[in-house]
């Protein structure tokens, strides 16, 4: 069962992880500035197989892979959002974070709800309030970066 | 049916005749972009897969964001960057003194031309779209395999047409017609579409206008802006010394687009974006209440030499406001030269302004003006989210060269016609 992290539209990646911090070359080193500036809590307090849910565009702004890799580095298990920005979307395929973009329906989830997710089936179940959330699976060629564990991992396979 | 300018440039990079909206190609890439945050770890994936680099001369590696190194940790990561362009003999490594801004310094240097495919691990990598390029950004592990296979892989946007009518008012630039765009928008407005620019008003804008345009497509969410090639662009070529063939593109009549946005030049005014989003979008002239601490000119969107000269223009003979520090950073080593040529750094520096080597520095909150608690900045640079350019309570008002300097002279947010008369 994985705790859910709620936050709102436009998480950007200066909040995910701020820039000042990025002279940091230690992913470990640096996760422990994950969210500072919007949750001074979730760094400190976030278990893994946790779920960050957000709304709109998540992951706006820069393009540095810092942003999910620090989540990832925190044992973030995936990230639902309504909408993701492009550059993130892409950066969490590549290093085999799992994300869902899953509209409107992304409302129905709350701060400290427990749910269940089924990344294969695209199924999302939340647990204490009996609801189930069916989302479209990744498309496959995404899925097969991800089932690599990331693009390095697919890209060696294939030479 | 047709296709967009993006599209076709898409089609021929992944040895397609035609591609739709929504397809997944690989395509080969032109030119890789990589700085001194996201080069590292992405030489480091680049070293997982254990093959030589595709073509030395199509990597450019730019030292700039926290340039001239502003500690060990950054001077650590730079080296990294360096180390690796010797050892494979990248060609278009700058160093330090002959470094700038990266989106300012690749086309100056002749590295983009029309109908090219260009990846970096930069969101602002957008800007060449300027230039007739495909051009956007990406993460260090999608550089890092694409400098190993010289290709990577895309999703066909859509796209949104923007038509520019009209003729620009005295003291409307490309930041504020892009803003004005952003406001109307919104920051998820072009969420993985790409912004294509058309009509008569491209005529009125210069190459500068254009780059800061297309530069902040990311701020719409957009995956790339791109506008069609004219005599101004050919001209910026010829002196850049781009005399390799490219092969332009234009959009065909029957081209799709998800929606089309009119834009009247002629009806915009000089704008800032409040705190903490791109989109907060009010009119210069509405905003004396708000004081200022700090005015920041420079950044990849707005430190060229038309953005200076606009500077100097209302900072000429005049005094920057006891209370604001004005620090202005030219984007290039070319431009900062140029600049002291026709009098512009004597004119900051009479007015009482610091004048700054090329870095990314304040605009990402690295070094070189970073504010304190409760400090306001109005800043030429692309995003004001929050702690951008330092304290977490700190804030950050965007605006164009001329709406920031003349809010440093009177010490708030002004319209530049309020100091130029």
């Amino acid at each position: 069962m994985s705790k859910v992290w709620r936050y709102g539209d436009h998480i950007d990646t200066d909040v995910i992880i701020p820039a000042r911090y990025l002279n940091i070359a230690d992913f470990k080193e640096l996760s422990e500035h994950a969210m500072e500036d919007i949750d001074t809590s979730f760094a400190s307090n976030v278990k893994p197989q946790d779920i960050i849910v957000a709304g709109r565009n998540f992951g706006c702004g820069s393009s540095r892979e810092h942003a999910p890799i620090v989540l990832q580095q925190k044992g973030v298990k995936c990230i639902i959002a309504d909408s993701f920005a492009r550059i993130f979307y892409r950066n969490a395929i590549n290093i085999g974070l799992p994300v869902l973009e899953i509209g409107q329906e992304v409302e129905q989830i709350e701060a400290g709800d427990e749910l269940t997710v089924d990344l294969l089936k695209g199924e999302i179940k939340i647990v204490n309030k009996g609801i189930t959330i069916q989302t479209n699976p990744l498309p496959e060629f995404v899925q097969k970066i991800a089932n690599a564990g990331g693009l390095i991992n697919y890209i060696k396979g294939e030479h | 049916m047709g296709m967009t300018m993006t599209q076709k440039i898409l089609a021929k990079h992944s040895g397609c005749d035609f591609v739709s909206v929504g397809e997944l190609l690989i395509s080969q890439v032109d030119l890789i972009l990589a700085n001194d945050i996201t080069g590292p770890p992405a030489i480091d994936e680049f070293n997982k897969i254990g093959k030589p680099v595709f073509d030395k001369n199509k990597i450019a590696l730019v030292p700039d964001h926290f340039s001239p190194c502003k500690d060990i940790k950054s001077a650590e990561m730079c080296k990294h960057l360096r180390d690796f362009a010797r050892q494979h003999e990248i060609k278009n490594y700058f160093e330090v003194g002959r470094m700038g801004i990266e989106h300012a310094l690749l086309p100056d240097a002749g590295l983009i031309a029309p109908g090219e495919i260009i990846i970096g691990a930069d969101s602002h990598t957008c800007t060449y779209g300027a230039l007739n390029a495909m051009a956007t950004g990406v993460g260090q592990t999608d550089v890092g395999a694409a400098m190993a296979s010289g290709t990577t892989w895309f999703k066909v946007p859509k796209a949104i047409k923007v038509v520019l009518t009209g003729k620009k008012p005295r003291f409307v630039q490309g930041k504020d017609i892009i803003l004005t765009i952003i406001g109307k928008i919104g920051v998820d407005g072009a969420r993985y579409q790409s912004l294509e620019f058309c009509g008569a008003g491209i005529a009125e804008l210069t190459m500068a206008d254009r780059f800061t345009i297309c530069n902040m497509a990311i701020e719409a969410g957009g995956k790339n802006g791109i506008f069609p090639v004219d005599e101004k662009t050919r001209e910026f070529l010829q002196e850049r010394g781009v005399t390799r063939p490219w092969t332009s593109v234009e959009p065909d009549s029957d081209a799709e687009y998800d929606r089309v946005l009119n834009i009247e030049l002629d009806k915009l005014v000089p704008v800032v974006a409040y705190p903490h989003l791109p989109e907060n979008t009010h009119p210069a002239a509405e905003s004396n209440h708000i004081i200022i601490d700090q005015s920041v000119i420079g950044s990849c969107t707005n430190g060229r030499l038309e953005d200076l000269a606009q500077a100097a223009e209302v900072l000429k003979g005049q005094k920057i406001h006891p209370h604001v520090r004005c620090i202005i950073i030219p984007a290039t080593q070319e431009i900062y030269k140029n600049a002291m040529a026709l009098g512009y750094i004597d004119i900051f520096i009479d007015a009482g302004a610091a004048v700054s080597t090329p870095t990314c520095g304040p605009c990402l909150g690295g070094y070189m003006g970073i504010l304190a608690h409760g400090e306001r900045a109005i800043s030429t640079t692309n995003r004001n989210f929050r702690g951008r350019m330092g304290h977490v309570d700190s804030e950050v008002y965007l605006a164009s060269p001329y709406t920031a300097a003349a809010s440093a002279v009177l010490g708030h947010i002004a319209d530049p016609g309020e100091v130029l008369k």
